[in-house]
């Protein structure tokens, strides 16, 4: 076991610096930097440009040094906490982003929750009445989950909410709560916001897991083992939670690594949609003005926690199931 | 013992013509069953599939639509009318004062409302406008080469017709729904083809060589789908260049959308190809000195090329929604090319939508087309296999 978790370990860290690698060059991609952008908008203002100014403040960001020690400078810095200064806000990047990570961990670590609690009784029943009304009505209703962009079915609940109730259903927490401390208040007031993100972001998830929970289980209960319980006359609850269930139970832990970037994706828009403090309405600001060390690290943190996300869900599968234990895992 | 012999029977041997495959001769039908091609057993399936096959029919009807797009709608993409901002939808009538008409809709009366500066149409029960059909409307170019005036349906001589209503420069909705199809629907259709050809390629590299080659591809696909695809997309369509024209910027997108969407893809060859380059008959073929190029792509694409196909029809929903998206944030496609997703850009403001909330309809087709090609899908899947 400890090897496998070595292992996993020792994997994760160039898949890291490769992400980092990318990232960077993906931020560094667009013609000129955030200093030109600027010059250019205090031009057309009418407004003088100190160039000694400019080529002091080149220096400082190290804009002319070549593209490889850029990207060191940035990596090392990363590794010290030190994440980079953000020019639209003129304050180091870790000031800009404050509780917005935690938020966002917490809507996808909540979203999978919710996942987890919805599909689990809906998958099993549909599995167990196959082919009857409700699987049947079911799987629709988690064929038109999957197939609605919940962008828009944020926007629609949205609209909902402002004509039918008069309300809005955005943001996170109750207004007087935004900028103060962290206080149970606060905490109380952003689980009653909680619901709406989550559902919306969870809905395509949930369906996903709907279906593959219900075909593993199908699969398992048309083994031999179950129509030999079956015949002995074992009760039919009891058949069913001693091996099938446990057996279907894998994809909820294996398919964190896919659920996850799925959620991360959705929550980024969602957010946007529907207003909430979490990485993506700041990574949208900071990919439009060309704020590159801000927006490279929302792409590194949100990249990093899948990553994170799928080493968790590796080793908690390596704890339930010993035939990847055993492997030391090789592959 | 000797004695008994000639009681035997006399040898019989028929002389009519015997043919020694009668037991197993096939009726006709059953001929043309069992020697179907693969292909042909597909299709037999996905007919039986009767969801699929509707949903397969509304994608033909929605990609037919954007060949004579012009045609369908009853405005030009960017015509005007000043007078008839942020106009309601308006009804189709049949019958005025109890009598029968036919299709009309009545023009609007406008006002503008001086307490909240709202504007404000009524309809006018005087002005009957009937809907004129196969007429003289806007002129246009059929796809920008042809020059003809013909529309499916037209307003009335110098009155309106706003089924879907209007937006905040007065165009019908309708008809840059109509128009926005093209883009939308064509967008996945690239870009399934860019990264089916990636798929195929590098994923047929991996699995076929397997050593170092499949370790690279792996890893690199392994650090690829560890991004959250929309960020992705958002930071690559983000960059690029603001000058660039709207067309560019077109295949610049769909560019996008293919290079991050191939690894599934390549995935799924990948490991089709390791099963099946261990078959006897991929063998065979390799004793008998096919190089690699004839044996991937002559005995081995063949097995799996049904699986692909599903898959990719399944992959092609995401990337309209992506480009929906991406459009949506104002990441993507930029007017005056016009989408789904460009359209829903102006929906982005809920005031603006509680007000005016037909400008939400492009939600609309979205939905029906992803829902179709996931139904469609999902039969080209079942029916992939058609052995089983």
């Amino acid at each position: 076991m400890l090897n496998y978790i070595a292992h996993r370990l020792l994997i994760m860290i160039p898949t890291l610096l490769a992400i980092s690698f990318i990232v960077f060059v993906i931020i560094q991609l667009p013609p000129g930097d955030y200093l030109e952008t600027y010059v250019a908008e205090l031009e057309s203002q009418g407004e003088n440009v100190d160039p000694q100014k400019i080529a002091f403040l080149r220096e400082q960001y190290g804009f002319d040094r070549p593209f490889l020690e850029q990207y060191a400078t940035w990596v090392f810095g990363m590794l010290q906490g030190d994440f980079g200064y953000s020019f639209e806000y003129s304050l180091p990047v870790s000031d800009v982003v404050g509780d917005r990570l935690w938020l966002t961990v917490l809507v996808s670590f909540a979203t999978i929750i919710f996942t987890w609690i919805i599909s689990f009784p809906i998958g099993v029943y549909s599995a167990t009445h196959q082919y009857g009304w409700g699987d049947y009505s079911l799987t629709f209703l988690g064929f038109i989950g999957l197939a609605t962009p919940n962008f828009l079915l944020a926007l629609v609940l949205l609209y909902v909410a402002n004509v039918y109730f008069g309300t809005s259903v955005g943001g996170l927490m109750d207004e007087q709560f935004i900028d103060a401390p962290w206080t149970w208040a606060k905490f109380v007031s952003v689980l009653e916001h909680l619901w709406i993100p989550v559902i919306v972001i969870g809905t395509s998830g949930t369906a996903g897991m709907i279906r593959r929970l219900r075909a593993n289980l199908l699969d398992e209960l048309q083994k031999q083992y179950v129509v030999t319980a079956r015949a002995k006359g074992l009760p039919s609850f009891r058949l069913l939670v001693k091996y099938p269930l446990r057996m279907s139970l894998n994809p909820f832990i294996s398919d964190i690594g896919s659920l996850l970037p799925q959620v991360i994706s959705g929550a980024a828009i969602v957010s946007v949609v529907l207003n909430l403090p979490t990485t993506g309405p700041m990574l949208l600001d900071a990919l439009r003005s060309q704020d590159m060390y801000l927006a490279g690290s929302f792409l590194m943190f949100l990249a990093s926690l899948t990553v994170v996300g799928v080493l968790v869900s590796d080793l908690l599968l390596a704890v339930l199931d010993p035939r990847i234990r055993f492997q030391g895992g090789s592959r | 013992m000797t004695d008994a012999s000639h009681d035997r029977l006399k040898h019989f041997v028929s002389d009519a013509p015997f043919d020694p495959y009668s037991v197993e001769a096939l009726t006709a039908e059953q001929e043309s069953y069992y020697m179907a091609s693969q292909w042909r057993l597909m299709w037999w399936k996905l007919k039986k599939h009767r969801l699929a096959v509707i949903c397969g029919v509304i994608l033909l009807i929605f990609y037919l639509s954007i060949l004579i797009s012009e045609f369908l709608a009853p405005y030009n993409l960017h015509t005007r009318q000043t007078g008839f901002i942020y106009a309601p939808p308006q009804q189709v009538h049949l019958f005025h004062d109890g009598e029968f008409v036919g299709p009309f809709v009545y023009g609007f009366d406008y006002h503008l409302n001086m307490d909240n500066l709202r504007r404000e149409y009524t309809p006018n029960p005087d002005q009957v406008q009937p809907i004129r059909f196969f007429c003289r409307g806007d002129e246009y170019k059929w796809w920008g080469a042809v020059p003809l005036d013909i529309h499916l349906a037209c307003p009335a001589e110098g009155g309106t017709l706003f089924l879907l209503g209007t937006d905040r420069l007065g165009r019908d909705m309708l008809s840059r729904i109509i128009f926005g199809a093209r883009v939308s629907l064509t967008v996945g259709l690239i870009g399934i083809t860019i990264s089916f050809i990636l798929g195929i390629v590098l994923g047929g590299l991996a699995g076929y060589y397997g050593g170092w080659i499949d370790i690279v591809i792996q890893r690199v696909i392994e650090t690829i789908r560890s991004f959250p695809e929309l960020p992705l997309w958002m930071a690559l369509s983000a960059a690029l260049p603001v000058t660039w024209s709207p067309l560019l910027i077109y295949l610049g997108i769909t560019l996008i959308l293919g290079l991050i969407d191939w690894t599934g893809l390549a995935r799924g060859v990948r490991a089709k190809l390791l099963s099946l380059r261990e078959e006897d008959f991929c063998t065979a073929a390799v004793l008998m000195g096919a190089r690699p190029r004839r044996v991937i792509f002559r005995h081995l694409m063949p097995s799996f090329m049904s699986h692909l196909i599903a898959s990719a029809t399944l992959s092609i929903p995401a990337m309209i929604l992506g480009e929906t998206a991406l459009s949506f944030l104002g990441l993507g496609l930029r007017p005056p090319i016009t989408s789904w997703g460009v359209l829903l850009n102006e929906a982005q403001n809920i005031n603006v939508v509680a007000i005016y909330p037909w400008l939400m309809l492009p939600v609309v087709p979205v939905i029906i087309i992803v829902l179709a090609f996931n139904f469609f899908g999902d039969g080209l899947r079942d029916a992939a296999d058609p052995y089983k």
